[in-house]
């Protein structure tokens, strides 16, 4: 296929700040990453039955990326039966093995009526690897339907990543998604999710800590489509050096979304004064009888937290690494459990310690 | 026995001169009253001393002990032995009481062998909740708990020389009696030596005063001893307002 793609700009308001006009697709030519899935047994579907779930969590494309990612997915499919508990975490991990390939991995997770279940999808890469990774998450929870979802990008620095996830939550279900972004080069994740039954809830949370010349780039959509639907999301990040991040968010509630409850918060700490965030809450509401707040901020380390840990005694330097933890526990509280999150201290004060 | 010895100390702040040349010496065991209306510069007294980012030092010294506290960052002033009670105690979010007293125990190589119970025994002491230490510092805490969290942190690292900034304001009577007592203490069982500045002579039920300085327009402009308070608590500033100009 040689058609010349259309991409979008920074002219669009979804690209605003975007470093899209760098991308150069021909650079890339279809590849595969290396894929391993522990933890499927019962719920992973293979062959017709795995393809044929496509499209079960997005109906429409949001964009290019998602549209090319529809035409050539490397799908990974779980479906979670009525009434059923799928007590093993699914560990989904990719590894970018070759540079100058660009990816489309994709994740369906359909969970029936009142099911249950907790998948962990990571993406590492080597620190040569200059590719490009498109994948998409797609999540259907059906009424009572409880799905856990967490995204670890641990990719190197070489790695472009252009993202989504797309969560469809209906009557009385939670779905709770989590990224932790630490990798890439520049790596942007499009986060929606729609309440469409009532009673739905979701939570959205990230966490993320670039440095270098790296760029995270969050596009958030809280849509609440019913009545009584609930929705909390808490982005919290750091940039270092010279790099920079990008949160937009909007919560939309529609004529239908009678007392819904909607939370929006995103805070972005700059410890360099090379680093950059920007940071853009939205709302827009079609119905009275709703609860719901956005906060937003960027700033460095408050030089009051700082001075008062070192008028005990406290080094600069320890000082800086406790009040960044301090910002990052509210989120690092709100982190499913998981044995790949256990490094993740470890990660963040290399972050803090490493100049670039 | 140690010294802080404060000599001609000029400070200003944004441009503005606040301290005119304060000379104090406070030794081991002593407890130094600087009173003064608002305005008179005694916040930045304490600030200059530790070190706070805003505050310029345009002349004169302040060493402990022989060596020059205004040539050491902040962190190093705590090392060395001083320690400051803030008026307003900063809210610090996620980061745990028993999380900084490590820290800053550390970093003076002096690691407690048993550091929550230390902690616990002087939370108990001065009816502080310990359940707090295990919270985010100050967030969320009444006036008292900041105020007894400040006490406790002192009991805990044993500074040589405290400053105490307004320990008094926003206190009720019970946090009050409990924290001046400790401060009190502290001078008797290790020698602390304490710069109390203060608006009232309430604390000094519990703390008693060896001098008091009345601070004026950025001068100490009367020194004596406790019944200078009394005089204070009597008359008011009025007459060393006048006098200052």
């Amino acid at each position: 296929m040689t058609t010349a793609l259309a991409l979008p700009s920074t002219e669009e308001e979804i690209w605003r700040y975007s470093r899209i006009n760098e991308l150069d697709m021909s650079k890339f030519a279809n590849g595969k990453l290396t894929t391993t899935v522990e933890g499927g047994e019962g719920v992973q579907l293979t062959g017709t039955a795995a393809t044929a779930l496509v499209g079960a969590g997005m109906h429409v494309q949001p964009d290019v990326f998602a549209q090319l990612n529809t035409d050539t997915p490397d799908v990974i499919a779980l479906h979670i039966g009525k009434n059923k508990v799928h007590t093993q975490t699914v560990v989904i991990t990719h590894s970018v093995d070759k540079t100058g390939i660009v990816a489309y991995p994709r994740l369906v997770i359909d969970a029936a009526e009142n099911s249950e279940i907790v998948v962990v999808e990571r993406f590492t890469s080597a620190d040569n690897v200059h590719s490009l990774v498109i994948p998409v998450v797609e999540v259907h929870a059906a009424q009572s339907a409880r799905v856990t979802y967490l995204a670890i990008n641990e990719l190197a620095k070489n790695t472009w990543q252009i993202g989504h996830q797309v969560a469809v939550g209906e009557r009385d279900s939670n779905v709770r998604l989590f990224t932790v972004a630490l990798g890439g080069d520049y790596a942007r994740m499009r986060a929606e999710v729609r309440l469409v039954g009532q009673g739905a809830s979701a939570q959205q949370t990230a966490l993320y800590f670039a440095d270098g010349t790296q760029m995270h780039d969050f596009r958030t959509l809280q849509s609440h489509e019913a009545p009584r639907t609930h929705s909390d999301l808490l982005f919290k990040g750091a940039v270092k050096d010279t790099s920079k991040s990008v949160y937009t968010g909007l919560i939309k509630i529609t004529e239908n979304g009678t007392k819904t409850e909607a939370f929006q918060t995103n805070r972005t700490l700059t410890l360099s004064r090379g680093a950059w965030a920007e940071s853009v809450p939205n709302l827009e509401i079609e119905t009275n009888d709703v609860k719901c707040s956005h906060a937003s901020t960027v700033g460095p380390i408050d030089d009051d937290q700082r001075f008062y840990l070192e008028s005990r005694g406290v080094p600069p330097e320890i000082a800086e690494r406790l009040v960044v933890f301090g910002f990052f526990d509210e989120v690092i509280d709100r982190l499913p459990q998981s044995e790949f999150l256990a490094g993740i201290r470890d990660k963040v004060i290399a972050k803090l310690g490493g100049t670039k | 026995m140690s010294t802080l010895e404060i000599r001609d100390l000029q400070v200003s702040v944004g441009g503005t001169q606040i301290l005119n040349g304060i000379t104090l010496t406070i030794n081991s065991g002593e407890v130094h009253a600087v009173m003064g209306p608002n305005g008179a510069g005694k916040s930045t007294l304490s600030a200059a001393i530790m070190g706070k980012p805003g505050y310029e030092i345009t002349g004169g010294s302040v060493t402990l002990d022989g060596q020059d506290v205004l040539a050491m960052p902040t962190w190093q002033r705590a090392v060395a032995g001083l320690h400051l009670i803030m008026q307003y105690p900063t809210e610090v979010p996620g980061v745990k009481l028993s999380e900084v007293l490590s820290e800053a125990l550390s970093a003076r190589h002096a690691t407690l062998p048993n550091l929550n119970k230390t902690i616990n025994e002087e939370a108990a002491r001065i009816s502080f909740d310990s359940e707090l230490v295990n919270r985010a510092v100050n967030v969320d805490f009444s006036g008292g708990e900041k105020k007894r969290n400040e006490t406790l942190q002192l009991a805990v690292l044993k500074p040589k020389i405290a400053i105490l900034d307004e320990l008094d304001s926003g206190l009720d009577i019970d946090a009050l009696r409990d924290c001046a007592k400790r401060v009190e203490d502290a001078t008797n069982e290790t020698g602390m030596g304490a710069l109390v500045i203060t608006h009232y002579s309430r604390l000094f039920e519990e703390l008693k005063p060896d001098f008091v300085h009345i601070l004026a327009k950025g001068r100490i402009v009367k020194s004596g001893g406790p019944e200078l308070a009394d005089e204070l608590e009597r008359d008011g500033y009025a007459a060393y307002a006048e006098a200052a100009k």
